[in-house]
């Protein structure tokens, strides 16, 4: 895996020689801007169904064990 | 050792009352059976997306204009990526770079930004320990997850625990008039922690701070400040070096418990969020923000003062809770020819009092007592018509049961006695009947002259006036 | 029973629209063929009474690539971390599809979360291309090429996120179509990277990936980047390229491109000529970095949409842990096959604090040079076209152990993606491998500008009729229907 994994880093390092000066970077292609929703409530999924996908619901909840330590 | 003095910062998280969550359509609750208030979206199934809610948006840019904050034109969403059962994206939804708002103020202390983002879901314990660590298991209640946050950093402004925890007063009051949070420390709709750190005395460089949590009360936060300043102080003195870490503050022992936490060697991966678009507030926006702002506490103590001629103490204890400042302004404008201040004196003195005795937490403004009522029973007593004490005794009617003080009066027949000559046979008759305190007050003891007014009062059932008493006393013992 | 097979979607729908076919009589016909599945192309198919459905495709089933989410029906991603799980809810895409009538047929196999070019990476069995056996359909979505290709379904939906569409369906000799970024909702389609993932048809024909895209696209509220596509998509009936104008990236060219392919694009190009286009080479001079880019952006979005597989709410949880970051640990370890780890390691460092800027901020600046490449280039020519793939279908494990050639496979497909544009690949004629062997199908790929979907119908579908490809995989050894009703059509029969 490590091989695999720096074999491609090699590639993509590619980039690191490219002149990208004066570029700011875009994370979307398409330029929208301000959409929202309104704030109007609209029934929530039924608890059985909301648990019936969980690995080990108990109480209505879903059940994990507890981190060693606080995070 | 040079002085250090303190140096405090403020990190505010705004739980807001909007009716759904900050990304999907689910209604907000507080105290609802675990995970009835959930969806597919913020259960972070498979293929979900978020979308803001719109008056999330409009709340936080009303808390940016009240806290005098600059809006920035174009803010993004950012992702802070972290593993915890609490977080079901393995991100939090926030912003990074480019927050909603920047460069504030509140009084005396800079605001330093405020931006929107989700909550996290809750977790239980499930163990005997009473806290999630080495109690085996834990159960994940996600109906307060995606609950819209704003939060709001400060710069390291404050410079004592009292400073601080009296700030943060200032905070919530001023949130709470807009209406857009309960702002509940108990409740959890307001949580501050605290970056606590020392330096030499006039040094503009700082201390290495430390990041307090779990303070849920102003009291809280006030001792918690104080116990980390006292711990630094020491271990400084002692000629140690503070190390950066998250401490967690036990209010019933006083306690400060490092967290063994990856906080600060947490790398959260921030980038931008690819399923949202930037948030651009148009003028629109900005402009129905700052004109829906009420008056804010600093603006009204300022006008109490200066236009009503209030006393600082007065005004701001005022100025603190809108309603009863409210009320006050609703009384005074009926109480012709009473100074506001007096009207202030009875809203926080004797109405206050009142209350209290009735029992419960009631403010003025959901007592029985009616503005104009009171107005009525300051003028009343301004007038003379009744005396101070007789107005305390309507007063305490008018909370019993509401009305209007002049049935109270005639019904309780509290009219003062304005007739000086049957007051003056009162005292007579008083006087001698307390030979001994009267040749107290001859001898000069100015204090024996209590009991004999007491006793007039008593006699009157209230309806004289202290002052014309006292003073009829002594000029019937031949001193004035 | 064979001859409804044979129809394309726009005609079955046309015939079940004039009452000469039923809705029921074409779904069946559909669904014994689905069953007769040898090639691993589906994961789940359709086993209840069959219900007609209503609207313009009444009766019309789809094969859905197992990435988008169909409530009550397994989706998996061809994952172990989603095995058993039942989604609560429906895909914005299929919704949209369900409520023009159509029926799902059956949940087609995919690289596992959409990462990989040769469906090799699933969790449940790599997917058999039906020209040959012996090698891939391509990928990620090459259960509903291979399904399509192999009469398997009519039509099927895909998604694409560096050429997942396109490259499997140049590889099994159909057509696949990545519209604009924003024009088809994501809502419901399994999260791999954001700001590349997109859904698309799968096809015989260009006219049905026409019809198919007609229904998918439009702005969905559950989707905030969605936008649809203005003035919608009808019918293509072009019939030259008189006046258009086609450039072949300069850049592009170069080695790694198989001689039979290059020889089919280049016979293309004549034939565009041939119809009164124009070609001519352009500079696309960031486009060659756009795999660089590619395998920075998508694993470092993806790192961050596969974290919530994590064993708390839903999916496979391994077992024993008894301290939660061992949950976590053990479950992903399981639950993630190899590609799906290198792609996670990879984003979370091109993620991480030091390297950010080097990395994930850099390949952002390459995206938008590449964006900025293409709309100069459509400052002077109406289509950019480029072979769909380098190769032609490769044997099964011939790349899987070079994880950096099988990435490769992306290299014409990988710019479109992230200048978010819409491209399409068409069959253009059928070449020999490098290694020598029968013959086998080669995409040409067209791209437009954003939102040209219909500009790019249009030629495409003149290009179709012009280059008239009509071979079809060998006819499969076991019978398809009754005697001397052959299902699959012409072919090299036995």
């Amino acid at each position: 895996m490590t091989d695999e994994l720096a074999g491609i880093l090699e590639h993509v390092d590619r980039i690191a020689a490219l002149d990208l000066e004066d570029v700011s970077p875009t994370s979307h292609v398409v330029e929208l801007e301000n959409v929202l929703r309104p704030d109007r409530p609209r029934p929530s999924w039924p608890r059985d169904v909301v648990l019936a996908q969980a690995p080990d619901p108990v109480a209505g909840a879903f059940r994990v064990p507890s981190p060693q330590a606080d995070a | 050792m040079p002085e250090l003095e303190a140096v405090i910062g403020l990190e505010i998280h705004v739980q807001l009352a909007t009716k759904t969550k900050m990304f999907c359509g689910c209604e907000l609750s507080f105290g609802a059976e675990p995970n009835v208030h959930t969806c597919p979206i913020c259960l972070a199934h498979p293929g979900v997306l978020p979308v803001p809610n719109e008056e999330a948006i409009r709340y936080a840019l009303q808390i940016a204009a009240a806290l005098g904050c600059e809006v920035a034109p174009r803010s993004i969403f950012h992702r802070k990526n972290y593993f915890y059962p609490d977080s079901p994206k393995a991100y939090q939804i926030s912003q990074y770079d480019i927050p909603l708002a920047s460069k504030g103020r509140l009084g005396e202390i800079r605001i330093h930004r405020a931006h929107l983002e989700e909550d996290a879901a809750k977790m239980i314990h499930v163990g005997e320990s009473g806290r999630i660590q080495g109690s085996g298991t834990s159960l994940v209640d996600f109906n307060r997850g995606g609950t819209p946050l704003v939060e709001i950093v400060t710069e390291p402004d404050l410079r004592s625990a009292g400073e601080a925890a009296q700030w943060a007063r200032l905070l919530r009051t001023t949130i709470r008039q807009l209406g857009v949070s309960d702002v509940n420390m108990e409740e959890g709709s307001l949580r501050v922690d605290a970056n606590v750190s020392l330096r030499p005395a006039g040094s503009v460089e700082l201390g290495t701070k430390t990041e307090l949590k779990n303070m849920n009360s102003f009291r809280f936060l006030q001792r918690g400040v104080e116990a980390e300043l006292g711990r630094q102080r020491e271990l400084i003195e002692a000629g140690g070096a503070v190390v950066q870490e998250t401490l967690h503050y036990e209010p019933q022992s006083g306690s400060l418990t490092s967290l063994r936490s990856k906080e600060e060697a947490h790398d959260y991966r921030y980038f931008p969020e690819p399923d949202l678009v930037p948030l651009a507030p148009t003028e629109a926006m900005l402009r129905e923000a700052r004109e829906s702002l009420p008056e804010l506490p600093m603006a009204r103590v300022r006008r109490y003062q200066e236009e009503l001629g209030l006393a600082q103490d007065p005004a701001t204890q005022l100025a603190a809770d809108p309603e009863t400042a409210d009320f006050f302004e609703q009384t005074a404008t009926q109480a012709d020819g009473v100074e506001p201040r007096i009207v202030a004196n009875w809203v926080t003195g004797e109405l206050a009092a009142a209350l209290r005795q009735d029992g419960g937490e009631a403010r003025a403004a959901d007592s029985k007592v009616e503005p104009a009522a009171l107005a009525a029973l300051v003028v009343m007593v301004g007038a003379r018509k009744i005396s101070h004490g007789a107005g305390k005794a309507v007063l305490a009617a008018l909370v019993a049961e509401g009305g209007e003080p002049a049935s109270i009066v005639e019904r309780e027949g509290l009219t003062q006695i304005s007739d000086s000559g049957e007051l003056e046979s009162v005292v007579a008759a008083t006087v001698e009947a307390n030979p001994e305190a009267a040749a107290q007050v001859r001898e000069g003891n100015e204090k024996a002259i209590g009991v004999i007014v007491g006793a007039v009062m008593r006699e009157t059932k209230g309806r004289a006036d202290g002052g014309e008493v006292k003073g009829l006393i002594r000029s019937q013992l031949g001193l004035d | 029973m064979g001859g409804l097979l044979e129809l394309s979607v726009a005609e079955a729908a046309g015939r079940i629209a004039a009452g000469e076919v039923s809705p029921a009589e074409y779904l069946v016909a559909w669904r014994g063929a689905a069953a007769r599945d040898e090639l691993n192309a589906y994961l789940w198919r359709a086993e209840d009474p069959v219900e007609e459905g209503e609207g313009p495709l009444a009766g019309i089933p789809v094969a859905v690539k197992d990435i988008f989410c169909t409530e009550g029906v397994p989706t998996t991603a061809a994952s172990r971390i989603l095995q058993g799980y039942r989604p609560p809810y429906t895909a914005a895409a299929v919704s949209r599809l369900t409520d023009a009538g159509v029926s799902l047929l059956g949940k087609t196999n995919m690289d596992e979360f959409a990462m990989g070019s040769s469906n090799e990476n699933s969790a449940y069995g790599p997917v058999l291309n039906p020209w040959d056996r012996g090698r891939v359909p391509g990928g990620s979505s090459g259960g509903s090429a291979a399904a399509v290709a192999g009469g398997l379904a009519p039509c099927a939906i895909g998604t694409d996120t560096g050429g997942s569409i396109r490259q499997p369906a140049a590889l099994c000799g159909i057509v696949g179509l990545k519209p604009t970024y924003g024009a088809i909702s994501r809502y419901g389609m399994i999260a791999f990277a954001s700001s590349l993932d997109q859904c698309g048809p799968l096809t015989r024909d260009v006219t049905d990936a026409a019809l198919l895209l007609s229904v998918l696209e439009g702005r969905d509220r559950c989707d905030s980047t969605s936008v649809g596509i203005a003035g919608g998509v009808r019918k293509p009936s072009r019939e030259d390229l008189k006046g258009l104008r086609f450039a072949v990236p300069s850049e592009l060219g170069g080695e790694g491109v198989e001689t039979g392919v290059r020889e089919v694009f280049e016979a293309t190009l004549g034939r565009i000529e041939s119809l009164g286009g124009e070609v001519a080479e352009t500079p696309l001079p960031h486009a060659e970095h756009g795999i660089s880019a590619y395998y920075l952006i998508a694993p470092a979005e993806a790192s961050s949409n596969l974290a919530r597989y994590d064993g708390v709410r839903y999916g496979t949880r391994a077992p024993g842990a008894g301290e939660l970051v061992e949950m976590y640990e053990a479950t992903r370890a399981v639950g993630f096959g190899p590609e799906v780890k290198r792609r996670i390691m990879l984003g979370t460092y091109a993620l991480s604090s030091g390297y950010y800027d080097a990395y994930y901020g850099r390949a952002q600046k390459v995206r938008a040079k590449i964006a900025a490449d293409f709309s100069s280039a459509f400052s002077a020519f109406d289509f950019v076209v480029t072979p769909t793939s380098p190769s032609v279908a490769f044997n099964l494990g011939e790349k899987s152990g070079d994880p950096l050639a099988m990435y490769l496979n992306d290299f014409f497909t990988v710019p479109m993606s992230l200048a978010g544009i819409p491209a399409i690949s068409i069959p253009a004629g059928l070449a020999e491998p490098s290694g020598g062997g029968p013959q086998l199908p080669v995409g040409f790929q067209i791209a437009a500008p954003a939102f040209a979907e219909q500009n790019l119908l249009e030629a495409a579908y003149a290009l179709e009729r012009a280059i008239g490809f009509d071979q079809r995989p060998p006819a499969a050894d076991v019978p398809q229907g009754p005697p001397g009703q052959s299902a699959s059509g012409d072919g090299a029969d036995a």
